[in-house]
């Protein structure tokens, strides 16, 4: 028997591993390196999505990932000509433009 | 006198433009109504003394975090005359918000764009009299750390300082500073560090980048005992002369209890404590230029997998790192953690770092006890046991500790840093250790020679000493572990600071220099050496890191157990270490 993994975060399907059409979900954890997207909500409380929007993590902008570290370890993104580290789990709750 | 303050957004420069305004002379001070220290310095603006304020760098005029709380208590009890405002002038887009929030205060602003060297290689162009026309306060463009474009920042200091009727009533809407910056400000659309992106290329490679800053770190601290050795050598030698040369044929006719206090108390105390700042001064610079480089945000995101499986994350051993130098700013740096669990798991790991103090008994004893070609692999084990302490330990109480925080860290571009920057900070460290060290040892030093030089009559020292019978009286404890009375009056004085256990075993010896290396060569093996180095390296680095953790939790259990817990393993590791190896030796 084949075993699918299918990872439910937040009762959200992550689009890298189930191929639906719901574009609008698109996570940021999910982008692929040297890729760019616009960014469309952040689902993070309120004190944490002021420092997202001030180091330039804000709808409307756009980010590229530059690369990811091995062993599920951190995203390293571009906005801008502002460079971070993002851990996975925090750009889940990114949410991208389709 | 008018209070001028520093404010801006964390890697901005800060400090950097703080250190080229004061030269060296700040201090650091307690506030009313503030939990923390911050720094100040008076600086001569146009023909008045003003007192310039070190805030710490905020993402957010209206946030929560203890920093945050920190700007906003000081803005509302101090009366400040002038906010200088920093900003990165090559990362403005992200940072309009902060200067919204900024001039919405009632307090005069001046906005300095400072990094300006890095803002035109990438094509940056600012626009600065139309920013000052249309936001209506005074802009400043410079690079702290060249020093491009200083000259003008003094006067408009003194221009808003001296300005007698009070701001004109200017409110601008974020839309307007949206709009002003926008105008004024053009970015080219493919702006980016072009050396920056190659070497993370190198540095941040999948399989390569972590060997690649062991490799790095391992550098370091081979650099320092390199360079280091031979400068300690010198120094020691230096002030054993001083003694036999200048000090003993002038103090000959002084009464022998004084010069006992004074020779073999102070001088023999201090001056094998003084031998070791060259060491220190070194460690400090070498972890110096790696941060100001850029390369520990690298090092975060290199270790934040592998740190996270222990509850922990690329901040903690960032933080980690930094208490190799001194347990105490790292224990301070932990604010940055907003996570209370995160931050109380990472604060009862530091004091397992290795901190230079704790090196020096190291060095101390490796040389005595062990050959040249040992001597790096020794200290070496000993780094990789305290790293070895902190995770076990992270382990043990990552379920009690939880971290709700989220892992968000800015990438500076790599940089490199300037002689200048390189000698200042060398300089400001070793200022601050000495002056939080020297007090305790000299303190230290002077109680150890009385404790072993009375009561009258008995032999300096000897188990009839006060400090012998304290030996004596843990000998049940400590000597399952190797480790004899004249070690265990060290450990006790150890307690207070780890900078005091070489002095006082030369005032315990009565000897200094080369004659204190033989001694303890002769009375120790070098199982005893490392079961008593294993010791000193877990348990409790000193009294300051143990008031900076009360101050930094306000809660005595919290103290206690980052008290008590290393001591127990202190004992556990150097008991299964000392019996096992005198089983098979």
């Amino acid at each position: 028997m084949q075993i699918i993994p299918i990872s439910i975060f937040d009762g959200m399907p992550k689009t890298s591993q189930l191929n639906t059409d719901a574009t609008a979900l698109r996570t940021l954890e999910g982008l692929p390196v040297g890729e760019s997207a616009r960014i469309l909500a952040l689902n993070v409380e309120g004190d944490l999505s002021k420092r997202f929007s001030a180091l330039g993590l804000r709808p409307g902008n756009w980010v590229r990932v530059l690369r990811s570290a091995n062993l599920g370890g951190p995203m390293h993104l571009r906005i801008g000509t502002t460079e971070l580290i993002l851990r996975r789990h925090e750009a889940r709750s990114v949410s991208l433009a389709p | 006198m008018k209070r001028v303050a520093l404010l801006g957004m964390p890697n901005t420069g800060k400090s950097t433009l703080f250190n080229r305004l004061t030269g060296a002379h700040s201090k650091v001070g307690n506030w009313p109504g503030l939990t923390v220290e911050l720094l100040s310095a008076k600086l001569l603006v146009g023909d008045q003394m003003v007192q310039l304020v070190d805030l710490p760098g905020i993402y957010d005029m209206h946030g929560f975090s203890d920093d945050e709380k920190v700007v906003t208590t000081f803005l509302e009890t101090q009366t400040t005359d002038l906010l200088v405002v920093l900003l990165n002038t090559s990362q403005l887009d992200r940072q309009l918000n902060f200067v919204h929030q900024v001039v919405q205060q009632n307090i005069p602003v001046l906005l300095v764009m400072n990094m300006v060297d890095e803002a035109q290689k990438l094509g940056i162009h600012v626009d600065a009299k139309g920013l000052v026309e249309q936001l209506g306060v005074p802009v400043c463009l410079l690079s702290a750390k060249y020093g491009q474009g200083m000259e003008q920042l003094l006067p408009a200091m003194r221009k808003v300082l001296s300005a007698t009727s009070p701001r004109p009533s200017f409110t601008v809407d974020a839309n307007q500073v949206e709009k002003a910056f926008g105008q004024c400000i053009s970015v080219p659309s493919q702006a980016s560090h072009a050396l920056t992106e190659s070497l993370d290329r190198i540095l941040l490679h999948p399989w390569f980048g972590l060997p690649i800053f062991f490799a790095v770190m391992l550098l370091v601290f081979q650099g320092v005992f390199a360079i280091g050795k031979p400068l300690q050598d010198a120094t020691a030698w230096v002030l054993t002369e001083g003694r036999t040369v200048l000090l003993e044929p002038l103090m000959a006719t002084w009464p022998t209890v004084l010069q006992g206090l004074l020779l073999d108390g102070l001088y023999n105390g201090l001056s094998t404590v003084a031998s070791f700042v060259p060491l220190i001064v070194l460690f400090f610079v070498f972890m110096g230029i790696v941060e100001d480089t850029g390369y520990l945000s690298r090092a975060a995101y290199l270790m934040d997998a592998l740190m996270s499986r222990f509850g922990l994350d690329g901040r903690s051993f960032v933080m980690l790192l930094m208490g190799f130098g001194c347990n105490v700013p790292a224990l301070m740096g932990t604010r940055v953690i907003r996570s209370k669990g995160l931050r109380y798991l990472t604060m009862l790991v530091i004091p397992f770092s290795l901190c230079s103090a704790r090196m020096q008994v190291f060095v101390f004893f490796i040389a005595a006890l062990f050959t040249a070609s040992q001597a790096p692999w020794v200290l070496l084990s000993l780094y990789l046991m305290s790293l070895l302490m902190a995770m076990l330990t992270s382990v043990l109480f990552k379920n009690r500790y939880v971290n709700n925080d989220a892992f968000i860290l800015e990438m500076p571009p790599y940089r490199f840093p300037t002689l200048r920057q390189i000698v200042l900070r060398g300089w400001q460290e070793v200022h601050h250790y000495l002056h939080r060290a020297s007090r305790f040892i000299v303190i230290g030093v002077l109680l150890v020679w009385v404790l072993t030089n009375f009561p009258v009559g008995v032999h300096a020292g000897s188990i009839d000493s006060w400090a012998g019978q304290m030996g004596q009286f843990m000998a049940p404890v400590l000597s399952p572990l190797g480790i004899s009375a004249e070690l265990t009056i060290a450990l006790i004085f150890g307690f207070v600071a780890k900078e005091i256990v070489i002095g006082s075993l030369a005032v315990i010896y009565a000897q200094e220099g080369q004659m204190l290396v033989d001694t303890i060569t002769h009375h120790l093996n070098w199982i005893q050496a490392y079961s008593f180095m294993l010791f000193v390296l877990i348990y409790t680095p000193c009294v300051s890191t143990i008031a900076t953790i009360r101050n930094e939790t306000k809660s005595l259990w919290f103290t206690t157990l980052s008290v008590g817990w290393p001591l127990c393993v202190a004992w556990c590791v150097s008991f299964i270490f000392y019996e096992t190896a005198m089983y098979f030796v």
